[in-house]
């Protein structure tokens, strides 16, 4: 027969098993942080397109519409994914080598398909939006599609992201309430949440 | 009371096997080089242990080719299910008795 303490690791291995598994534990809350930061870069960057130099709180009765700085407006928009996305893949992939994970697993994979149909369809929409001339609710589709590709991957990952999820779509309803805080709200979601739950996960799970 | 050392499941009790249906309880279905990656050992010592699971029928094979590399999936039967269900209550009660 087996000692006890035997079975109590049988048990903890069953747990750790179940989650390494399962659950995307490379997430970087670190990247998490960056990434609100560059959001916050690209929020200013847009800011000095369309609204200088009315003060950052001026509600907007117009919209954008003339095409040099809706393209602008684009660029930014494209960078600051970009800076997104490797820095998230460089910080996980450092994570994923220090647990001795591989970063392409079937988790990995489910996570990004979960998180992509969602974020796809939200992309193709919005885009659609500025082609028909529709530009007030961009950034409320904006938030509520990312939120709810975060609560998709969510299932795949830590339970954070679920409520970083949530709080995008509310911050997104509001949001489409009051169209002329557009930009505002974009910062708030992309930026402050951002670094927020960031935060919260680079001091629960990354250190 | 019943002695809960007589509810454990006896393929069970080596940790491997257990890991691996820990992965398949919770996953739909699992290749072989995944599995291999998660738990950290050789294609030889998975081979064996999944051959063990195989033949008690706690686990299902099916074999198919992607882009004509063999690709084998493992999914846990109903059986599996039930008997890994039992052996970790048996060892829920074990680890209780001694507290």
């Amino acid at each position: 027969m087996r000692e006890i303490p035997e079975y109590e690791k049988d048990l903890a291995s069953i747990r750790s098993m179940m989650e390494r598994s399962s659950k995307f534990i490379s997430l970087s809350g670190l990247s998490g942080i960056l990434a609100g930061v560059y959001a916050l870069c690209g929020a200013t960057a847009a800011y000095f397109t369309i609204q200088y130099p009315n003060a950052p709180l001026h509600y907007l009765t117009y919209s954008v519409d003339e095409s040099a700085a809706l393209g602008k407006l684009i660029l930014i928009a494209a960078l600051t994914l970009l800076a997104t996305l490797s820095t998230g893949l460089w910080l996980s992939a450092k994570k994923a080598r220090k647990h001795a994970l591989k970063l392409w697993s079937p988790t990995s994979r489910k996570l990004l398909l979960n998180v992509f149909i969602p974020l796809v369809s939200g992309g193709i929409f919005i885009l659609i939006m500025l082609y028909t001339g529709h530009f007030g609710l961009a950034a409320p589709a904006c938030l509520i599609f990312y939120g709810l590709g975060l609560i998709q991957g969510s299932i795949n990952t830590f339970d954070e992201v679920r409520y970083l999820g949530f709080s995008e779509i509310l911050l997104g309803l509001i949001s489409a309430l009051l169209p002329g805080y557009g930009l505002l709200f974009w910062a708030l979601g992309f930026g402050i949440l951002h670094i927020i739950y960031g935060a919260i996960m680079y001091n629960k799970y990354d250190t | 009371m019943k002695n809960p050392f007589e509810n454990l499941d006896k393929i069970l009790e080596h940790r491997t096997r257990l890991q691996i249906m820990s992965v398949l309880i919770t996953n739909d279905a699992y290749e072989f080089i995944s599995l291999k990656d998660v738990l950290g050992i050789t294609d030889g010592n998975l081979a064996s242990h999944i051959k063990a699971l195989e033949r008690v029928k706690y686990i299902s094979v099916s074999k198919s080719f992607v882009e004509r590399k063999p690709n084998t999936k493992y999914k846990i039967t109903e059986r599996g299910r039930n008997a890994f269900k039992k052996h970790l209550d048996a060892l829920e009660a074990v680890v209780k008795q001694q507290k």
